[in-house]
C-alpha cells in the first residue's frame, strides 16, 4: 500500500495561514495522535474541526483541521489539512510532528503525481493545476482553466499542421517520389518565405503569451523620479495604504517597496525606488544604481516629475533612457505653480496629478490600462500559452526554425535542413502533448512546489 | 526426416528466409509451388528505389542475397536523389526478370544445408501452441523445429480482371486454398489485401520517338559491399517516359463501372496500397490532374516484354486495349499480358513479434506479403530477419531485433508489429525519423557487425570491413591534425576555388565543413590515397556532422525509452486509469518497451506516463 505523505502546501512565509497537508491511508490516524479535540477517526468526510495540535500535552498551535476521505479528494486518497496560525517555526514544528508519527515528507509534486496516478487527471491537466492553484484573480483562473480545456492547443495545432502540410510533406514526397516530374520540387528559395511566415506566426503567439504571462505574474512597474517629487505618496495613493515612509526630507525612501494593484484584473507589481540624483552619499548611490537597473527590469515605468520645478539634466537623462519603454510621465503637485517645461514632454504619455489633493489617480489608472491594451487582451477566453514550460517549448521551436533558415542560407540540402523543421514540429507537439518525451513527466513533477 | 527449419514459399522473402538458417548451419527445407518461380518478379522489373534501395544495402550488410543477385542481373542502374543530400540517396536497378530468378535458384541450389522441394503446403502441424511441421496437399507431413511462412500473394489468391474473378496466383499458378483457413483456426486474424500489376507490351510495337528516353547513370554502382561494380555503363538498357492523355482519362471515366474495383465486382474486400494506386484510382482521386506519367521499363534482355510502370488497372481486356492505345508512343502497342488485380489473404501483423515469430504459435514465423507488406525488398528483408531469428532460437541464442535507428528494416518491422496495416505497407524514407542516420552509404557501418555476429558475414568479409572502418577513422584524424595557416600562397589558392580566405589557422577538417569545399580541394595540402568510398564516407561524416549529431541525439533520446522494457507478463487490467482504448491496444500489441508502446496509435502520452509510473512502482517493491 502507498505510504502517507505530508508537506507544507502553502508557500513559506507568505500569508497569515499556512497549511500542512497529509495524503494517504494513515493521514487521519496520524493527525489524531497529535490532536486535542473531537475524535477525528469518527469524523465524516469533508468536515472542518477546531482544536489544538499538541506534543505530549504541550500545546503547539490552535488550528482548523479538514478531514477529506477517499476517493473524492485531490489525490484520491484520505487527506487531512491542518490550517496553522503560527509563523514559519510553528508550521515546521507541526510538519515535524506528523513526520514523527509516521508520515513521510512528500517529494516535489508528489501530491499531484498521486492525483495523476489515481486517475484524477491526465498529464496535460497536471500542468494546468499548478496554474489554477496559483491563480489569485478570476482572469488568472480563466487562463489556468483554459489549459485544462485544451483551448490553447488549437493555435499550436494549426501551426503544426501548416508546417506538416506546406513543408514536411512536400519535402518527403520529393524524396520518396523523385521521378515524379509533375510534383513540384520544393527548393530552398521556396521554403524560405514559408519558414519565415511560420516563424512570424510563432512569434505572434509568443508575444501574446507574454501578455498572458503578464496577467499571471503581473506587470513589473517601477516608480522613478528625483527625490521628493512624490513617488512614495503616489505609491500609497495607488495601494491605498501607508506602505512607504512619506516625509518631505529628500532621500528618506531607500528600500525598494513592493505593492500590487489590480487594474482590469491584471496585477501591476509596483516598486518604489530611491530618488535618482547625482549624490555623493554612498547609500544613496546604491539606491540610484538600483533604480537604473530597475528601469531595465520594468515592463512599465512611472516617471514622476514635480510640476513646480524645472527639468534638470538628470530628468532629461532619464527621459532619454526610458524613451522606448512603456512609460507614463506623471506631473505631480499640480496644486503648485507650474514651472515645468511641459511643452518639452511627450503629451500623449503625460498624466497630471496632485497626490496631496488626491487628484488624477483615476486618470493614471486609465492610462495604465490603455498602455497595455488591457481591453484587448481577451481575459475572458484567452488562447495563448500561460505556462512557462510551454513558452520555453515555443521558444525552442522558434530557435529550431531559425536554425533551419540558417541551414538554407548556407545551402545545406533540404533533406538535412528538414531535421530542424521536424524538430520545431516536435517541439510544438510537446506543448500540446502530441509527442512524448521521457523528460516531460520528470520535469513536470519536479517543477511542482512541495505539496501542490 | 526432421528439419531445423521449413520455409513455405520461394519468393523474395522465402529465398532470404531459407538462405539465412542454412548459412548459419541449420538443416533447412524450402517448399515452393513451382521451382521455376523462385525469386519471381511478377510485378515491376526493378530492385531498389527510394528507401527500398537502402534496404537492399542493409540486407547485403547483414549477409543476405538480394543485393548480390541484383548486381548480377541488373540491366540499368540509377542513383535516385543524387542532387539531394546523402541521406536520401538510394540505388535502383532495372533487373532482368528472367535472369534474376535463375541466378537466385542457382545460389539456393548451391547452398549447403538447403533442400528445395516442389509442393503445396495446405496445413500446419501444431501441438500445444508449438509448430511441429507442415502438411502438404498430398497429405505428406514434414516435421521441423521451426516454420517460416512466406506465402506472398498465394493465400486464397484471386485474380481480378473486369467483372471476372479466378482463384489463381500470379502466372496462373495454383494458390494455397486452405492454409489461411488453417491459420484462422489457430486463432489468427486474417485480412484481405489487394494489389495490382500493369500490362506488358511488345518491345517492337512502341513508337519510341514519341517518348522521352531515360538512361542509366554514367557512374557505375553496386548494391553489394562485397564487390566493385563490374558492368559497362554504356551497355545499360534505357527506360522511356510517356504520359496518359485526356483521351485515356475519358476512356477510364466512361468505363469505370467495368473495373473490378469500381463496380465490376461488388464483392471486393481487399484494400489496395495507397502508395501504388491503380490508374483508375489516380484518375478518380486526382480528377484535376491533366496527365500521369508512365515509365516504359524493359523487363529482360531475353524477352520482348516492356512493363508500363504507373498503369496498373483491373479493367476488362477490351478497355485495356483502348487505354493503352491512347498513350503517345503506344498507339500500335501489342499487349502481351493484360493488367490484373490480385486479392489475397494476409495475417494482421500485430500478431507477430519483433522477431517475426507469431505470438500465437511458438516457432512459427511469417515474413513478406503475408505480413501485409508490398514490394520485393520489404519481403526480402523480413525473410532475412525471420530466418536469422528462427535459427538463433534453435541455437538457443538471443533474438536479433533491429532498432528504428539501426536500419530501415527496423523501421519496417516495428511499424508492422506496432501499428498494424490497413493497406499493403510500402517502405518510404518518410517512415523513418532517423533517416540522416540510415543512409545508403553507411549501411555496412551500421550493420556488418551484426551480420558477423549472427554468422552470416564471413571472417574475410568482416576483416575487410574492419579495415574500411579504420581507414575512415584514420583519414578523419589526419584531417583533424593537419592545420593550415593564412599564408599568402594558401589564401591565393583558396580564393580561386573560390572560398573565403583565412584570417587564422584552420584544420583541414574544419575547412572541409565549408559547403563549397570538397576533399578534392584538400589535395593541395595533404596526400589522399584512400579509396573513393572512404573519401565519400569521410566527406559525408564531416560535412554534415552537425546534422548527424542532432539526429543521433534524437535517436539516443528514443533509445532510452526503448531500453525501458515492459515485462512480458504485464497485466494491463491491473493498471488503473489507462484509457480503455489504450488498454485494449496495449493488450493486443503487447509492446516490449515503453518506446514501442509510445508508437501505438490510440495510446496517448498520458497513458504512457501512467504505464511508466506503474512499472516504476513495481521496481521499487
Amino acid at each position: 500500500m502507498e505510504d502517507t505523505i505530508a508537506a507544507i502546501s502553502t508557500a513559506l512565509g507568505v500569508g497569515a495561514i499556512s497549511i500542512v497537508r497529509l495524503s494517504g491511508k494513515e493521514a487521519i490516524q496520524i493527525v489524531n495522535e497529535i490532536w486535542k479535540g473531537s475524535d477525528l477517526i469518527k469524523s465524516p468526510t469533508h468536515k472542518i474541526h477546531y482544536g489544538k495540535i499538541v506534543e505530549k500535552e504541550k500545546e503547539i498551535d490552535e488550528v482548523l483541521v479538514s478531514i477529506m476521505r477517499a476517493p473524492n479528494t485531490y489525490t484520491g486518497e484520505d487527506i487531512v489539512e491542518i490550517n496553522c496560525h503560527g509563523g514559519i517555526a510553528t508550521t515546521n514544528k507541526i510538519l515535524e510532528l506528523v513526520l514523527e508519527h509516521g508520515a513521510r515528507l512528500a517529494r516535489p509534486g508528489e501530491f499531484t503525481e498521486r492525483r495523476f496516478l489515481n486517475g484524477k487527471i491526465d498529464l496535460i491537466q497536471a500542468q494546468g493545476i499548478k496554474d489554477l492553484v496559483d491563480a489569485t484573480t478570476d482572469e488568472k483562473r480563466a487562463l489556468a482553466m483554459n489549459q485544462l480545456n485544451g483551448k490553447v492547443s488549437s493555435k499550436i495545432e494549426n501551426l503544426r499542421q501548416e508546417i506538416l502540410e506546406k513543408i514536411l510533406a512536400q519535402i518527403e514526397v520529393n524524396i520518396d517520389y523523385p521521378e515524379y516530374e509533375d510534383i513540384e520540387q520544393l527548393t530552398n528559395e521556396q521554403i524560405l518565405p514559408e519558414l519565415k511566415n511560420i516563424k512570424n506566426k510563432m512569434q505572434d503567439i509568443l508575444k501574446e503569451s507574454k501578455n498572458g504571462v503578464m496577467i499571471q505574474q503581473g506587470i513589473k512597474t517601477s516608480i522613478i523620479g528625483r527625490p521628493n517629487v512624490g513617488k512614495s505618496s503616489l505609491l500609497n495613493a495607488l495601494l491605498g495604504e501607508e506602505k512607504a515612509i512619506v516625509t518631505d526630507i529628500e532621500g528618506t525612501t531607500r528600500d525598494i517597496v513592493e505593492g500590487e494593484i489590480v487594474i482590469s484584473g491584471v496585477p501591476f507589481h509596483i516598486i518604489d525606488t530611491a530618488g535618482i540624483r547625482k549624490s555623493e552619499q554612498l547609500v544613496e548611490q546604491i539606491g540610484i544604481k538600483k533604480s537604473l537597473e530597475m528601469i531595465d527590469q520594468s515592463e512599465l515605468v512611472l516617471f514622476v516629475l514635480n510640476n513646480h520645478e524645472k527639468l534638470t539634466d538628470q530628468d532629461r537623462t532619464i527621459l532619454k533612457k526610458i524613451e522606448n519603454k512603456n512609460k507614463i510621465i506623471i506631473i505631480n503637485k499640480t496644486d503648485l505653480k507650474t514651472n515645468l517645461e511641459i511643452d518639452q514632454l511627450p503629451k500623449e504619455e503625460c498624466v497630471f496629478m496632485s497626490t496631496l489633493k488626491e487628484q488624477g489617480l483615476d486618470d493614471l489608472k486609465e492610462k495604465m490600462k490603455e498602455l497595455f491594451h488591457l481591453e484587448k487582451i481577451q481575459t475572458e477566453d484567452p488562447t495563448y500559452l500561460t505556462n512557462a514550460n510551454s513558452i520555453s517549448f515555443l521558444k525552442q521551436a522558434i530557435a529550431s526554425i531559425d536554425q533551419a533558415i540558417d541551414g538554407i542560407s548556407k545551402n545545406m540540402p533540404i533533406d538535412m535542413v528538414e531535421i530542424d523543421i521536424k524538430k520545431a514540429w516536435d517541439e510544438l507537439g510537446l506543448i500540446i502533448g502530441k509527442t512524448y518525451q521521457d523528460e516531460l513527466i520528470n520535469q513536470l513533477f519536479s517543477q511542482f512546489c512541495l505539496g501542490k | 526426416m526432421m528439419y531445423d527449419c521449413i520455409v513455405v514459399g520461394g519468393g523474395h522473402a522465402g529465398c532470404e528466409a531459407s538462405l539465412a538458417p542454412a548459412r548459419m548451419g541449420l538443416n533447412t527445407l524450402l517448399i515452393t509451388g513451382n521451382i521455376n518461380n523462385i525469386a519471381d518478379m511478377p510485378c515491376n522489373p526493378s530492385i531498389g528505389g527510394s528507401a527500398k534501395g537502402i534496404v537492399v544495402r542493409e540486407i547485403d550488410a547483414l549477409g543476405g542475397e538480394m543485393g548480390k543477385n541484383a548486381d548480377k542481373t541488373q540491366i540499368q542502374m540509377k542513383m535516385l536523389n543524387s542532387k539531394k543530400g546523402p541521406a536520401v540517396q538510394a540505388l535502383r536497378a532495372q533487373a532482368d526478370n528472367i535472369v534474376y530468378p535463375k541466378e537466385m535458384l542457382k545460389t539456393l541450389k548451391n547452398q549447403e544445408h538447403l533442400t528445395i522441394l516442389e509442393g503445396m503446403v495446405e496445413d500446419l502441424e501444431v501441438e500445444e501452441k508449438k509448430i511441429k511441421g507442415v502438411i502438404l496437399d498430398n497429405g505428406e507431413k514434414i516435421f521441423a523445429k521451426s516454420v517460416i511462412l512466406t506465402t506472398g500473394t498465394y493465400l486464397k489468391a484471386d485474380i481480378l480482371v473486369g467483372d471476372t474473378r479466378h482463384r489463381e496466383g500470379p502466372h496462373g499458378e495454383k494458390p494455397s486454398q486452405h492454409l489461411s483457413d488453417c491459420l484462422k483456426k489457430l486463432g489468427f486474424q486474417i485480412i484481405r489485401l489487394k494489389t495490382g500489376t500493369p500490362q506488358r507490351i511488345e518491345k517492337d510495337s512502341i513508337h519510341y520517338e514519341k517518348t522521352k528516353r531515360e538512361d542509366g547513370d554514367m557512374t557505375p554502382y553496386a548494391f553489394s559491399f562485397d564487390h566493385e561494380p563490374n558492368y559497362d555503363v554504356h551497355n545499360q538498357i534505357p527506360c522511356y517516359l510517356t504520359y496518359t492523355t485526356e483521351t485515356t482519362h475519358q476512356i477510364i471515366r466512361d468505363n469505370l463501372n467495368k473495373s473490378s474495383m469500381y463496380g465490376g465486382l461488388d464483392d471486393i474486400k481487399g484494400i489496395g496500397p495507397r502508395y501504388c494506386p491503380s490508374i483508375e484510382d489516380k484518375i478518380v482521386r486526382f480528377a484535376d490532374k491533366e496527365r500521369h506519367q508512365l515509365f516504359l521499363e524493359p523487363t529482360s534482355l531475353q524477352s520482348n516484354e516492356i512493363y508500363i510502370q504507373g498503369f496498373s488497372t483491373s479493367m476488362p481486356h477490351d478497355i485495356q486495349e483502348q487505354m493503352v492505345h491512347s498513350i503517345p508512343g503506344l498507339e500500335d502497342a501489342k499487349i502481351l499480358k493484360y493488367a490484373y488485380a490480385i486479392e489475397y489473404d494476409a495475417i494482421y501483423p500485430t500478431q507477430v513479434k519483433q522477431t517475426l515469430e507469431t505470438k500465437l504459435i511458438e516457432n512459427l514465423y511469417t515474413a513478406g506479403q503475408i505480413n501485409g507488406t508490398s514490394g520485393y525488398e520489404e519481403a526480402a528483408c523480413q525473410g532475412l530477419m525471420a530466418g536469422i531469428n528462427a535459427a538463433l532460437k534453435i541455437k538457443g541464442k538471443e533474438p536479433f531485433v533491429l532498432k528504428r535507428s539501426d536500419a530501415y528494416i527496423g523501421v519496417l518491422i516495428d511499424d508492422l508489429v506496432t501499428k498494424g496495416v490497413k493497406d499493403p505497407y510500402r517502405l518510404l524514407t518518410s517512415r523513418s525519423e532517423y533517416r540522416l542516420l540510415l543512409r545508403h552509404d553507411n549501411a555496412d557501418l551500421r550493420l556488418r557487425e551484426y551480420g558477423y555476429r549472427v554468422g552470416l558475414i564471413g571472417e574475410e568479409q568482416y576483416q575487410k570491413f574492419v579495415q574500411k572502418k579504420q581507414q575512415i577513422e584514420q583519414m578523419i584524424q589526419r584531417l583533424k591534425n593537419h592545420k593550415i595557416t593564412p599564408a599568402t600562397q594558401v589564401n591565393e589558392y583558396l580564393s580561386q576555388i573560390p572560398t573565403a580566405q583565412l584570417k587564422d589557422g584552420i584544420t583541414l577538417y574544419d575547412l572541409l565543413k565549408r559547403p563549397e569545399i570538397q576533399v578534392e580541394h584538400l589535395k593541395e595540402f595533404i596526400e589522399i590515397k584512400e579509396q573513393p568510398e572512404i573519401v565519400e564516407q569521410v566527406q559525408i561524416q564531416i560535412k554534415y556532422e552537425g546534422y548527424i549529431q542532432k539526429a543521433k541525439r534524437e535517436a539516443e533520446k528514443m533509445e532510452r525509452l526503448e531500453n525501458k522494457k515492459i515485462p512480458e507478463n504485464i497485466d494491463y487490467q491491473k493498471i488503473k486509469n489507462i484509457a480503455s482504448e489504450a488498454r485494449q491496444k496495449l493488450e493486443e500489441i503487447r509492446p516490449t518497451s515503453i518506446g514501442q508502446a509510445l508508437r501505438i496509435s490510440g495510446v496517448n502520452p498520458a497513458d504512457i506516463s501512467i504505464l511508466m509510473i506503474y512499472l516504476k512502482k513495481g521496481e521499487k517493491k
